[in-house]
């Protein structure tokens, strides 16, 4: 069963489409990729699906239930939780306060001493439980990056959406970052992820959604995807998928 | 603990005042109890949430207004000050509904126009506020030291009455939510913040004992007219207690309220010709000194010292 459906979702700005009837289902454990050129809509797709913005026309259907023009805070009560391109810390908090909030408003922790049990857990996790008194706004980027995945953990998300979480990072932060990902699909929730590192979309993702101007052009395994002709002229570029097709030959 | 203990301590010996038997020393502690209530509620919206309202006068006259014509119209005195509590607080539902989508200035100037707008009402609607003659409420039959006395109880009561309102927010849940949305408002939302509800809630608890105040002042003076009991300095006077105590704190409020009738009234004795003026600088030089309150430079030294401490 499909855990979050579009149908024909579209989303425009004063004329501008931004979303184009765009039609996607994500199903349970999953991890899709999402991709597409700076402008295609990626981000306008997860602040449609979190509440952010309205949909202009179409369905967003999130666990059964119809979630199209809620509002944020009752999208993310429902188990939809979403990290920005750029963090979102409460600055002036500790990294545990922060990572108290979503547990005590989100999911309804009963008193703050829970709270406080389950923000340990969630930093714990994402491998932030030394820095838990430290300053939101002092930690290093890479440690505000995994607060908010912890953030967003303490929802206790059944889909998380990742708005390019590992921006700004250099290869060992990423390569923590991946592991952590994955460990968190490991634990039941489904991923979808916004991504320009095409290693990183290609090893994580289980499929790969490709949105360009708005619409969905593309969609299917990694390996379907680096070998769609439509992709490559929108996004890849023929460098690339050659580089992709040498390898495989290479390997094969 | 310690803190609940001073609290009572203090309350306690504020309550003595009238043994001194002076009288001039009771109507300061009823000016104080009354910026202690006008700070403390501010701090729920302004210091909590982080909301810049302007719009206390407009509460604090509301209140008046409505204690004054209930006691003319031969309501009890106490009766007419919890009607003037609810009669504020309904308003700011209302008018929190209205403006609380607003952000920083644009908040700050719609809550600053409501003050002004309620003037106008109470001075064109004659047949019920007496217009700009004002309104004399009904004399009370008893001594003038018991009536100071009165007076200085009842502001007391509803200056500790705010101040466990603003302790319990800052403890709790609400206070919770309004330190979020002060600090990253959308990321509040996204985490299951529902923004709207938690500001109205904050804008509401800051109006309603400052209706109260307001009614309790009306019974006190004997007579209000417009420009007096929506004047803006009621507006502007505990956003500087508040930002001199410690904005967003507990006991920041209370302190900043101390200091600053302190020096308004050492102000007043001394420079009598341009004491508003002398007044205002010595503002802008605290604010700029201390940007954090009162109890920021405290905490700040404390925090050194630990630091120090776990160094060494």
């Amino acid at each position: 069963m499909s855990i979050l459906t579009l149908q024909g979702v579209s989303r425009t700005f004063d004329g501008l489409i931004a979303l184009d009837a765009v039609d996607l289902s994500v199903e349970k454990g999953e991890i899709v990729g999402l991709i597409g050129p700076n402008g295609a809509g990626k981000t306008t797709l997860v602040n449609v699906v979190t509440g952010a913005l309205r949909p202009s026309s179409g369905q967003v259907i999130f666990d059964g239930t119809s979630i199209g023009g809620r509002k944020p805070y009752q999208i993310g009560r429902l188990g939809v939780a979403r990290t920005y391109q750029v963090v979102q810390p409460f600055p002036e908090m500790t990294a545990l306060e922060n990572v108290m909030a979503p547990a005590v408003f989100a999911a309804g922790a009963s008193d703050m001493e829970t709270a406080r049990q389950k923000a340990r857990e969630a930093l714990e996790f994402v491998g932030l439980a030394d820095s838990a008194d430290i300053i939101a706004s002092e930690l290093t980027l890479a440690g505000r990056k995994r607060l908010e995945l912890a953030k967003s953990l303490a929802m206790k998300p059944k889909v998380l959406l990742l708005d390019e979480v590992n921006a700004g990072l250099n290869p060992a932060e990423i390569d923590g970052a991946l592991e952590l990902i994955r460990k968190i699909a490991a634990s039941g929730v489904t991923v979808i992820i916004i991504e320009h590192l095409m290693k990183v979309v290609m090893t994580l993702c289980t499929r790969i959604v490709v949105l360009h101007h708005g619409a969905k052009i593309a969609e299917g395994t990694p390996e379907e995807i680096s070998k769609d002709e439509q992709v490559i002229k929108a996004y890849l570029g023929k460098r690339y998928s050659q580089n992709i097709a040498g390898k495989a030959d290479a390997n094969g | 603990m310690i803190r609940i203990l001073i609290s009572i301590i203090v309350v306690a010996a504020i309550a003595m005042l009238p043994l001194l038997g002076d009288n001039y020393l009771l109507r300061l502690g009823t000016m104080f109890a009354m910026y202690c209530v006008l700070a403390l509620s501010w701090n729920v919206i302004g210091g909590y949430a982080g909301y810049p309202s302007f719009s206390t006068a407009a509460f604090f006259g509301l209140g008046a207004y409505t204690g004054a014509i209930l006691q003319g119209a031969g309501v009890p005195m106490f009766a007419a000050w919890i009607a003037a509590c609810l009669s504020a607080g309904l308003f700011a539902v209302l008018l929190g509904m209205a403006i609380l989508h607003l952000k920083g200035h644009y908040f700050a100037i719609a809550s600053l126009v409501v003050a002004e707008v309620l003037v106008e009402i109470a001075t064109s609607w004659t047949s019920l506020t007496g217009g700009g003659m004002g309104i004399n409420l009904p004399v009370l039959r008893i001594s003038v030291a018991a009536q100071a006395q009165l007076f200085f109880y009842a502001m007391l009561a509803a200056a500790v009455l705010a101040f466990i309102m603003n302790w319990l927010v800052g403890a709790g849940r609400i206070g919770f939510a309004l330190q979020c949305i002060r600090q990253n408002e959308d990321a509040s939302s996204m985490v299951g913040i529902d923004t709207t509800r938690y500001k109205v809630i904050a804008f509401t608890l800051s109006s309603l004992f400052v209706g109260g105040a307001g009614a309790i002042y009306a019974s006190w003076v004997f007579y209000i007219e417009p420009p007096d009991v929506f004047s803006i300095l009621l507006s502007v006077k505990p956003i500087v207690m508040v930002l001199l105590g410690g904005a967003g704190t507990i006991f920041g409020p209370v302190i900043g309220a101390f200091v600053f009738i302190v020096m308004e009234e050492l102000v007043w004795r001394n420079f009598l010709s341009f004491h508003a003026a002398v007044l205002g600088v010595l503002i802008v030089a605290l604010i700029f000194f201390l940007p954090n309150g009162i109890l920021g430079v405290i905490r700040r030294r404390r925090a050194a010292r630990s630091t120090e401490g776990a160094a060494s």
